[in-house]
């Protein structure tokens, strides 16, 4: 190691671990505090009370639902945005990053009037029987419009830096498109779409703004579980509240290991170029 | 973004997969129709829906002395947790690319935790540090220090949402940068904030501005984290996106619109912003909204 020549290391080191605790992790830590202090029975019983686990059902299904539709749409996106040129693309390119720009709440309400019966959309699909305000199909739309920008922008890069003599190889074999795509371009293409699954999973697991405007909220129905920690607090219920957010805080902490496992993997065919 | 194509030489080129005509138009077609219908239309049913009632009636909305409060409420959030959260990244980033010590990775992870926790977590979390069944919830009401359903929680929550933003930005474009720069003004006598003002700041100005817009739209954006912890007092401790909640729960749906269009405006800013900024090689990572893994200095 390089002797150490630079200031400024305690003063700045100090200041990040003061903030990360008081900021961080103290919040978490009395989260997690309180949901054990519950002890284990008590803690049990809410946590796989029945409206609970149908809170993790609609909540893990739509977030499946958003995903499966963010990653068809999220990389067709990219493919578009790196592979063509056309007139307004450097546009979309921009648009894409609008669903983390725009307040979650601001999001709800408009995908709410946009689908509900006299909507724009409502009313033309209610004309063909699909109602999407107020149904598990709705909380799919507003996880999807949130959640819409990590696979575009985690796969974007590695298709751009996508090596055209490997296409080139596969056609001078005979291969045909689909059969290039499929063997050669997917599986490189392949961590960098794994990485951003993961994060799009992982956001719309945790949303909460967008979707409770449009779910309806029925418990057992449409209610996700970051409402039903909400509804808990409404009531009173601390404990049940702490219990549940627990269920979510463990939840985000795989994910973000899962993410972090992907991540290194797909950086390791990135940062080669 | 795709400076690549220049650099790459022109030659006649086969056609690439998916180049093929039918298949390229349909394919664009399809993409761009979707687009329009998921991100266009949402900013555009805000417009029409805020404008509704005329320009008279959004005027008065906006003119509401609550909406005004609610506007201030969030401004004022932005203006005390934008410049901590800048100073946290900046500290953050100095420590962990320019010096060694043991759990660097640890903390880089650490600092990163509040991106994928949902906000209403974050809002629980710290209802049971400060609220009257938390941690230190007797002893606040003991000394009659508010901090809940006030000012300080809202900042609080927004700060934790945010925490990751200016430092996200900062960490990977310093750890490129290496220390040679900084190690060679300090080694000719500068101090250590001057090598920090003039060295390493007119480096990072770009990525920092870029990662203090990112924070600030989402400090004020913010519903989740903030609405747990606001007790949402209209006029007092409501700040935008919870009014926006209020007036649309009040069958008030234009009002709710032409207050939302206020934050839609923000939002279309912090793009062009965000483009610009990325003119000037800010925001260039492997993935933008993901924390970005370290490799070895």
């Amino acid at each position: 190691m390089a002797r150490r020549v630079l200031p400024g290391l305690p003063l700045s080191l100090g200041i990040t671990l003061v903030y990360v605790c008081l900021i961080v992790a103290l919040p978490l830590g009395a989260l997690v505090f309180k949901a054990a202090s519950l002890g284990p029975e008590a803690y049990w019983e809410i946590v796989s009370s029945d409206r609970a686990l149908a809170s993790y059902r609609v909540t893990v299904l739509c977030a499946f639902a958003a995903t499966v539709f963010n990653l068809v749409f999220g990389f067709a996106l990219a493919w578009v945005l790196v592979r063509y040129r056309f007139p307004g693309r450097r546009l979309i390119d921009a648009l894409v990053d609008l669903p983390f720009a725009l307040p979650t709440a601001v999001a709800g309400i408009a995908l709410t009037t946009l689908f509900a019966q006299n909507g724009w959309f409502g009313a033309a699909l209610a004309g063909v029987g699909i109602k999407v305000a107020y149904t598990p199909l709705g909380i799919i739309v507003a996880m999807a419009f949130t959640s819409l920008p990590f696979i575009v922008r985690t796969v974007q890069p590695v298709l751009e830096e996508l090596d055209p003599a490997l296409e080139e190889a596969a056609q001078s074999l005979g291969g045909s498109d689909g059969s290039i795509f499929v063997r050669v371009i997917l599986p490189l293409l392949a961590p960098a779409i794994l990485a951003g699954v993961s994060l799009s999973f992982a956001r719309s697991l945790g949303e909460f703004g967008a979707i409770i405007f449009i779910a309806g909220n029925q418990p057992f129905e449409t209610e996700i579980t970051a409402l039903l920690t909400f509804i808990r607090l409404e009531e009173y219920d601390y404990q049940a509240a702490a219990a549940i957010a627990s269920v979510l805080l463990i939840t985000a902490f795989v994910m973000l290991a899962v993410t972090n496992l992907l991540q290194a993997r797909a950086l390791r065919y990135t940062v080669k170029a | 973004m795709n400076s690549k194509e220049m650099t790459r030489p022109r030659r006649k080129q086969p056609p690439r997969v998916g180049d093929h005509p039918a298949f390229r138009r349909s394919l664009l077609a399809v993409v761009i129709l979707i687009t329009l219908l998921m991100v266009v239309a949402p900013l555009l049913v805000i417009g029409v829906q805020a404008f509704s009632l005329g320009i008279g009636y959004f005027g008065e909305t906006i003119a509401n002395s609550d909406t005004r409060h609610a506007i201030l409420l969030t401004a004022l959030t932005a203006l005390i947790a934008v410049p901590i959260n800048t100073v946290f990244g900046i500290a953050a980033a100095w420590a962990i690319t320019k010096f060694d010590f043991p759990g660097r990775r640890f903390l880089l992870v650490v600092i990163e935790i509040p991106f994928s926790i949902s906000p209403i977590v974050a809002g629980v979390s710290y209802l049971f540090v400060y609220g009257l069944q938390g941690l230190f919830g007797d002893m606040l009401q003991s000394a009659d220090v508010k901090i809940l359903f006030a000012l300080p929680g809202i900042v609080l929550a927004s700060l934790f949402v945010t925490a990751p933003f200016v430092a996200r930005e900062l960490i990977p474009l310093m750890q490129a940068q290496g220390r040679d720069l900084e190690e060679a003004a300090t080694s000719l006598g500068a101090s250590g904030w001057r090598t920090f003002f003039s060295v390493t700041l007119p480096n990072i100005k770009w990525a920092m501005l870029y990662g203090i817009v990112l924070c600030n739209a989402r400090v004020m954006g913010e519903f989740g984290a903030v609405s747990v912890v606001s007790g949402n007092i209209r006029g007092q401790t409501n700040t935008l996106p919870l009014h926006i909640e209020l007036l649309y729960h009040d069958y008030n749906t234009v009002g709710a619109f032409a207050a939302a269009s206020i934050l839609a405006l923000l939002a279309v800013v912090t793009l062009i912003a965000k483009v610009a900024l990325e003119r000037r090689g800010a925001g260039r990572r492997p993935t933008l909204a993901a924390p970005a893994p370290q490799t070895e200095i």
